[in-house]
C-alpha cells in the first residue's frame, strides 16, 4: 500500500493550517522586503535570509508558552516574529533606530526582546548554547516548568561549546530544546566536508539525549516533532534535540556569489519549498482556497508597509547617549 | 564598624569562604558553580565545607568545560539567578573567553539596556608558586581593556571579604582576580566586616615623596618596599588600586598631584598593559605636576618560568621597587 501523504494528519484542522502557512508567509515576505532594503540601502551591516528554512521556526515556535525562552542565531528574523516580537520594532532594528527591539545597538544579528523572553540574536557560532544551557539550569533550580529552546546551525556543531553542552544538558537532566538548524552548510562549509559525521542527531544521542532527525521542510512535521519534544521537556525528562533538516534557499548573506554551491541543488531543494508545497497540499484538500489566500497575502502586506513605515519614520539616538548601557547606571570610563 | 570592634585572626582564604557562605545564606539566587568547588574543596580550599552546607545544587561541580559553564552562568544570570562562577586560574579563563567577551561584556549594550547579566567571576590570577607558564599569568589587565565587565582584585582581608556581595548586588558582570599567593595570607579582621564599596582605590600607606600605585599580589611587595624606604628617610604613598574597571583615574591623580612622583607596579607584562593605561592616564591629567618621567616595574616579557630563581627574576619585587624609587629621589630628592 502506498504511503499516505503527511497532510493526513488527523488532528491538523483547516484554521490551525491556514495558521501555519500564514507564519511561513509573514516570514518570507518580511525578508523578501528585507532583502530590497539591502538594496535599496536601508538595512546595511550583515542580513542572513531564513528564506527556505521558514518550515522550522513556524513548527518549533508553536510549542512555546509565553513563560519560555528563546535564545536563537543571527539568522532569527523569523523566530523573532513569530516569538512575538513586532514586525514594527524589529525593521526599526534593521534600520539602526531607536525604536528598534534593540534601540540600534544590535541590527538584523543582534534581536533582543526581554518582554517576549526572546534573547537574541546571537552570532558568535555556537555562542548561544551555553547561555540557554544556563537559562533552562536557573528554571531547574527554580523548580519552573519552563522550557529553553535554542536554535543553532549545523556549523554549531563543530564548534567546542556545542559538546560540553550537550554533556551539560544531559548531565543535569536539563529542561532544554535543542533545535539544530541543519542547512547542510557552515556559510559556504559542506556539512559532508566539515564532519566525519554527517547525521547530527547521532551526535546529540551520544551524550544521552533523546534525539531525532525531522523533516525541516514539512511545517506539520516540525510542529509535529516540536510539541512532543516540548512536552517531554517541560514534563522534566531532560534535554531533547531535534535536527531539522533543511535548506538555505538564498545566500548566507547579502555579500555570497555561492561559489560552494551548484545551482542545480538549489533548483532541486525548492522543489520541497515548505510554503508551496504546503499551500498546494491545502489547496488539494479543499482548506485553502484563492480568496485564503490572497487574504494572507494582503494582511501579510500590510503589516509589513507598516513596519516601513513604522522605520522610516524612527528616530536616531543621540549621539551623547553613544555609551548608554555599556553599563548599567552611571557611565564609568 | 566600631574601632574597638572585635577582631578574629583570619587568612585570606577564610575571608573569601565566609563571603561566599554569606551570599548563599543571604540571597537563594546565589550558587557557585565551576571545577572541583564542590567534593574536592576547591582546588585552593576556599570552597571546603560549603557543599555538605549547602547541597549539590547550589555548590555546582562542572565538567573541565569552561566555556559552557561560564556561558551557563551568564544564561542563569539573564533567566534570574545570581552566580558565583569560579575558573581555576586565568589561564583557564581563556578556554571561556568567548563567553565573557561576546556574551557578558556585550549583552547589555547590545540589547539596548534590557538585559542584565549579574554574574561573578572569581578566578586564581598571578604567579610566586613555581606553577610555570600555564599557570602563573597576570591577565586582568586584559579583561580590563573590556567595557562592559568590571575588574577588581582584593589584595587584602577585608577586600576579599567584603567585594563579593558587593559585585553580586551590581547588575553587570564582575569579574574578581584572587592573586594565588594571597589565599594563605594571615592578619586580623573584624568579626564584622561585611560588603565594601568597589568603585575607589584605596591609599593604604600615606605619604608625601612619591606614589606607588599597585594592586593584588604585589600589594604587599610594595608596603614592604615603601617600609624599607622610609628607613632611610622616603616617605612613599601606596595606592591600591583595587578595581581595575572601572579604574578611580580621580584618586590616582589625587596622590600624584600631592607626590608629583610616580611610580606603576604591575605583576602584568609591560606592553600594552595596565600599567601602561595608568601611566597613560597620569600623563593626561597631571602631567604639569610630575617631577620625573612614570616608571614602571613589571614581570620580564617571557612566558613564567618554573625554576624559582627565574621566576624571581621576572616579577616585580619589592628591592626592585626600592632601587626604582632611590634612584627617582637621588636626582631630585
Amino acid at each position: 500500500m502506498a504511503l499516505q501523504p503527511t497532510i493526513a494528519t488527523p488532528n491538523l484542522d483547516a484554521g490551525h493550517a491556514i495558521a501555519l502557512l500564514r507564519d511561513m508567509v509573514r516570514i518570507r515576505r518580511f525578508e523578501e522586503k528585507a532583502a530590497e532594503l539591502y538594496s535599496a540601502s536601508k538595512i546595511r551591516g550583515f542580513l542572513h535570509l531564513y528564506i527556505g528554512e521558514e518550515a522550522v521556526a513556524v513548527g518549533a515556535m508553536r510549542a512555546l508558552r509565553p513563560e519560555d525562552a528563546v535564545v536563537a542565531t543571527y539568522r532569527e528574523h523569523g523566530h523573532a516574529l513569530l516569538r512575538g516580537v513586532s514586525a514594527d520594532s524589529i525593521m526599526a532594528e534593521m534600520y539602526g533606530k531607536q525604536e528598534g527591539c534593540s534601540r540600534g545597538r544590535g541590527g538584523s544579528m543582534h534581536l533582543f526582546d526581554a518582554a517576549t523572553r526572546f534573547y537574541g540574536g546571537n552570532a558568535i557560532v555556537g555562542g548561544g548554547l551555553p547561555l540557554a544551557i544556563g537559562f533552562a539550569l536557573a528554571d531547574k533550580l527554580q523548580h519552573r516548568q519552563r522550557v529553553t529552546a535554542c536554535f543553532f546551525g549545523d556549523g554549531a556543531v563543530a564548534e567546542g561549546e556545542f559538546h560540553e553542552c550537550m554533556n551539560l544538558a544531559a548531565l543535569w537532566k536539563l529542561p532544554v530544546l535543542l533545535c539544530c538548524e541543519n542547512n547542510l552548510y557552515a556559510m559556504g562549509t559542506a556539512l559532508k566536508r566539515a564532519q566525519s559525521q554527517t547525521d547530527l542527531s547521532l551526535k546529540a544521542a551520544a551524550y544521552e539525549i533523546a534525539s531525532w532527525p525531522v523533516d525541516g521542510m514539512d511545517v506539520v512535521a516540525c510542529e509535529e516533532a516540536a510539541q512532543r519534544a516540548a512536552l517531554a521537556v517541560r514534563s522534566g525528562e531532560g534535554p531533547c534535540f531535534l535536527e531539522f533538516r533543511t535548506y538555505r534557499f538564498r545566500a548566507h548573506s547579502m555579500y555570497d556569489p555561492q561559489l560552494y554551491r551548484d545551482k542545480r541543488e538549489v533548483e532541486e531543494w525548492k522543489k520541497r519549498d515548505p510554503i508551496a508545497t504546503f499551500q498546494n497540499r491545502l489547496t488539494t484538500q479543499g482548506v485553502l482556497d484563492d480568496a485564503n489566500m490572497k487574504r494572507i497575502e494582503d494582511e501579510v502586506a500590510s503589516e509589513i508597509e507598516k513596519a516601513i513605515a513604522f522605520a522610516e519614520s524612527g528616530t536616531w539616538e543621540p549621539i551623547e547617549d553613544l555609551t548608554r548601557f555599556a553599563y548599567s547606571g552611571e557611565k564609568p570610563t | 564598624m566600631s574601632p574597638d570592634a572585635q577582631k578574629v585572626k583570619i587568612t585570606y582564604r577564610e575571608a573569601m569562604r565566609q563571603a561566599i557562605r554569606d551570599a548563599l545564606i543571604r540571597d537563594q539566587r546565589v550558587f557557585l558553580m565551576g571545577e572541583d568547588v564542590g567534593a574536592y574543596g576547591g582546588c585552593y580550599a576556599v570552597s571546603k565545607g560549603l557543599l555538605e552546607e549547602f547541597g549539590p545544587d547550589r555548590i555546582r561541580d562542572t565538567p573541565l568545560s569552561e566555556s559552557a559553564f561560564v556561558g551557563a552562568g551568564i544564561g542563569a544570570a539573564m533567566n534570574g539567578m545570581r552566580p558565583i562562577v569560579e575558573i581555576m586560574t586565568v589561564n583557564f579563563s581563556l578556554l571561556a573567553l568567548d563567553q565573557i567577551v561576546n556574551n557578558a561584556a556585550t549583552i547589555l549594550h547590545m540589547s539596548g539596556g534590557q538585559i542584565n547579566i549579574p554574574l561573578v567571576i572569581r578566578m586564581t590570577t598571578g604567579a610566586g608558586r613555581q606553577l610555570a607558564a600555564q599557570h602563573s599569568h597576570s591577565l586582568e589587565g586584559w579583561y580590563a581593556h573590556i567595557p562592559g565587565i568590571k575588574v577588581l582584585a582584593p589584595a587584602t582581608l577585608e577586600d576579599a571579604r567584603g567585594m563579593l556581595w558587593t559585585a553580586l548586588e551590581d547588575p553587570d558582570p564582575v569579574l574578581i582576580f584572587e592573586h594565588g599567593t594571597l589565599y594563605n595570607m594571615e592578619g586580623e579582621m573584624a568579626v564584622d566586616a561585611g560588603a565594601v564599596e568597589i568603585s575607589k582605590a584605596a591609599v593604604r600607606r600615606a605619604g608625601t615623596d612619591v606614589s606607588l600605585i599597585t594592586y593584588g599580589g604585589t600589594l604587599g611587595k610594595t608596603i614592604q618596599a615603601a617600609e624599607q624606604l622610609a628607613a632611610s628617610g622616603v616617605d612613599a604613598e601606596v595606592v591600591d588600586l583595587r578595581t581595575l574597571r572601572p579604574l578611580d583615574t580621580e584618586s590616582i591623580l589625587d596622590s600624584v598631584m600631592r607626590t608629583h612622583r610616580a611610580v606603576v607596579i604591575d605583576e602584568g607584562w609591560r606592553s600594552g598593559s595596565i600599567s601602561a593605561e595608568i601611566s597613560a592616564r597620569i600623563m593626561e591629567g597631571a602631567f604639569y605636576e610630575l617631577d620625573l618621567p612614570v616608571e614602571r616595574i613589571c614581570s620580564a616579557e617571557v612566558p613564567m618560568p618554573y625554576a624559582r630563581h627565574l621566576e624571581e627574576a621576572a616579577l616585580p619585587q619589592a628591592s626592585t621597587i626600592v632601587a626604582t624609587v632611590t634612584r627617582m629621589m637621588g636626582g631630585h630628592g
